[in-house]
């Protein structure tokens, strides 16, 4: 049987990295780069003695994604010892949620294909970080280990094995990461690794209701990595099965170079981690007003956001999932919005700037919306010019250009540099007569009825007038001067 | 009665080395142990929640502030290291 008679069914695990100052057990700073071990104290190292004292605002950031994911928030929850030897894992056990995790249920919500799918969550826990394992540090080739990230505190968001291909994978996990951000709780970024992925693949023959053995996934620090593994282990699998062979349970990891899973050593052996409930934690309370301020507190999320978007000012699905899924281009679009134009023609071509020429010159310079010097109501403010036929595309992204290196008012910048589009038509028509004189040929070949020449002509009108005439009235123009054939 | 099998499993998740005599030397003192805690269960808790700590959910002091506090810094956290390389831990080489 070929891989498209088998039935892909996938699970997902993201670790979320919580967007608080301090660790999760200790007031040791979460910022990334520092020296390998400067972010560390006796609770992190896991000196003899010391004892863990939990971050108020992570439960806090708990709550806040379970509520905007639909979860029930569990009153009481319980921290658990995970134990396992590792050398990134000082206390030799790892601070988790298991038995009793602080949410439970909910979904993600995402269009794959035009269908609409939602995911239901299985549970959310808060748990610690481990440190970092730095290989061939040493010329005899040990490795090197770095506590700075021992006790960051993350969320970690199980899926139901309810993903149907890696088509939806990509996209549940673009959509939970959308919302995480749009939340606060986390800032996205998969390179440096504060969103991760682990994934739990199966296949079955087709129809078949029994899920076959699962293998977990684990390194995929990008959506391109994720569908390179899942689609290596779908086809490994299947070969497997067709070979007559059968699946282990076992976890692989991903190894980009290669573009393959390969069984990871240290997992080799079946783990049993014998969790039991963490004795220098007391349980975890979560306060009913605890629960109705976070819930008060709740932004709009990008889905939501987006179908206002589409509802009220009429965008298209794509440009309106595309602001949407970030909320600080979404709050630009918003400010620019409400500034300036009033009307859905306006803001489909603030949208238009904002996903075009904007996102350009911001991914050319690297700079977030908050970096920006052009404002929204400068945004707001080409667009009328634009409207008003003060000034024409070409001109406007001159203009743009200008405002988004230097800050400055386009209306200043049209009129200092001369962008002004040419809506005189006696200065137009001066044009005209003057390009028809230049090309004799050309305007008989068009009276004999060449008709596809009108657009050479406007062409070299707009050209003579570097891009500042207004095409309606060159056009008008041309045809007048010519006469139609 | 533990067997000599589920101690030796314990050991080898305990990263721990142990010799025939000390084998059935632990299966009886771990056996032993467990007997005794065993006796809790002759207790009616029919009615009683479980716990999972002595100090119930709420009776617990106040959690901490989201706030950064000075750490030991590198060179302390490795002052006592058997081994380093700039300040990170030396261990034997990971394998993944």
């Amino acid at each position: 049987m070929p891989v498209a008679d088998f039935d892909v069914v996938l699970g997902l695990e993201v670790h979320a990295q919580l967007l608080t100052r301090s660790k999760i057990f200790c007031g040791c700073p979460t910022t990334f780069g520092a020296a390998p071990n400067a972010h560390t104290c006796p609770v992190c190292l896991a000196l003899p003695g010391a004892l863990p004292w939990l971050n108020r605002e992570v439960v806090e950031l708990a709550v806040r994604t379970g509520l905007a994911l639909g979860c029930e928030i569990q009153p009481v929850s319980v921290f658990a010892r995970k134990n396992y030897f590792y050398p990134d894992l000082p206390k030799g056990y790892q601070i988790s949620q298991y038995e009793r995790p602080i949410c439970l249920g909910g979904a993600v919500e995402f269009t794959v294909g035009g269908e609409e799918r939602r995911v239901r969550l299985t549970r959310i826990h808060m748990e610690e970080d481990a440190g970092k394992n730095l290989h061939d540090v040493a010329p005899d080739g040990s490795s090197g280990v770095d506590l700075n990230r021992a006790g960051v505190p993350l969320l970690e968001i199980v899926s139901e094995p309810e993903l149907r291909s890696v088509d939806e994978a990509v996209e549940y996990l673009k959509a939970l990461r959308a919302v995480l951000v749009a939340l606060e709780v986390n800032d996205g970024n998969l390179e440096e690794g504060s969103f991760r992925c682990d994934a739990n693949v199966s296949v079955k023959p087709r129809g078949r209701e029994r899920l076959g053995q699962r293998c977990e996934i684990k390194n995929m620090n990008s959506f391109r990595f994720l569908r390179q593994a899942v689609e290596f282990e779908v086809r490994r699998q299947v070969e497997v099965i067709e070979s007559g062979g059968k699946v282990e349970q076992e976890t692989r990891l991903f190894d980009p170079d290669r573009g393959e899973t390969r069984a990871m050593r240290s997992k080799e052996e079946a783990h049993d981690y014998r969790y039991f409930p963490e004795p220098d934690l007391p349980p975890v309370r979560v306060e009913p007003g605890l629960i109705a301020a976070a819930r008060g507190a709740l932004p709009e999320l990008p889905r939501a956001r987006a179908r206002r978007y589409r509802e009220r000012l009429g965008l298209p699905a794509a440009d309106a999932a595309l602001i949407g899924s970030d909320p600080e281009v979404a709050r630009f679009f918003d400010a620019a919005v409400a500034a300036g134009g009033q009307g859905a023609e306006a803001a489909r071509r603030i949208a238009n700037w904002l996903n075009g020429d904007v996102a350009r010159l911001a991914n050319e310079s690297g700079l977030p919306p908050r970096a920006w010097k052009l404002t929204p109501g400068a945004l707001a403010e080409l667009v009328g010019l634009i409207e008003a036929g003060t000034v024409g595309g070409p001109g406007a992204k001159q203009a743009l250009e200008e405002c988004f290196r230097t800050g400055a008012s386009p209306a200043a910048v049209v009129r200092e540099k001369g962008l002004s589009q040419v809506s005189d038509a006696s200065a137009v028509e001066a044009v005209v007569e003057r390009v028809l004189a230049a090309s004799p040929a050309e305007v008989e070949r068009y009276r004999a009825g060449n008709a596809k020449l009108l657009g050479f002509f406007v062409g070299q009108v707009m050209k003579e007038m570097k891009g500042k005439g207004n095409p309606a009235l060159v056009n008008a123009a041309v045809k007048k001067k010519l006469g139609g054939p | 009665m533990l067997s000599i099998e589920e101690v030796r499993r314990i050991a080898s998740l305990a990263r721990l080395t142990l010799s025939p005599e000390e084998e059935r030397l632990y299966a009886g003192q771990l056996s032993a142990i467990l007997d005794y805690v065993k006796q809790l269960e002759e207790l009616d808790v029919s009615g009683v929640e479980p716990m999972t700590h002595a100090l119930a959910a709420g009776e617990a002091p106040a959690l901490r502030a989201d706030q950064v506090r000075e750490g030991l810094g590198a060179e302390r956290a490795l002052a006592a290291a058997p081994a380093r390389e700039g300040t990170a831990f030396l261990v034997p080489r990971i394998i993944e």
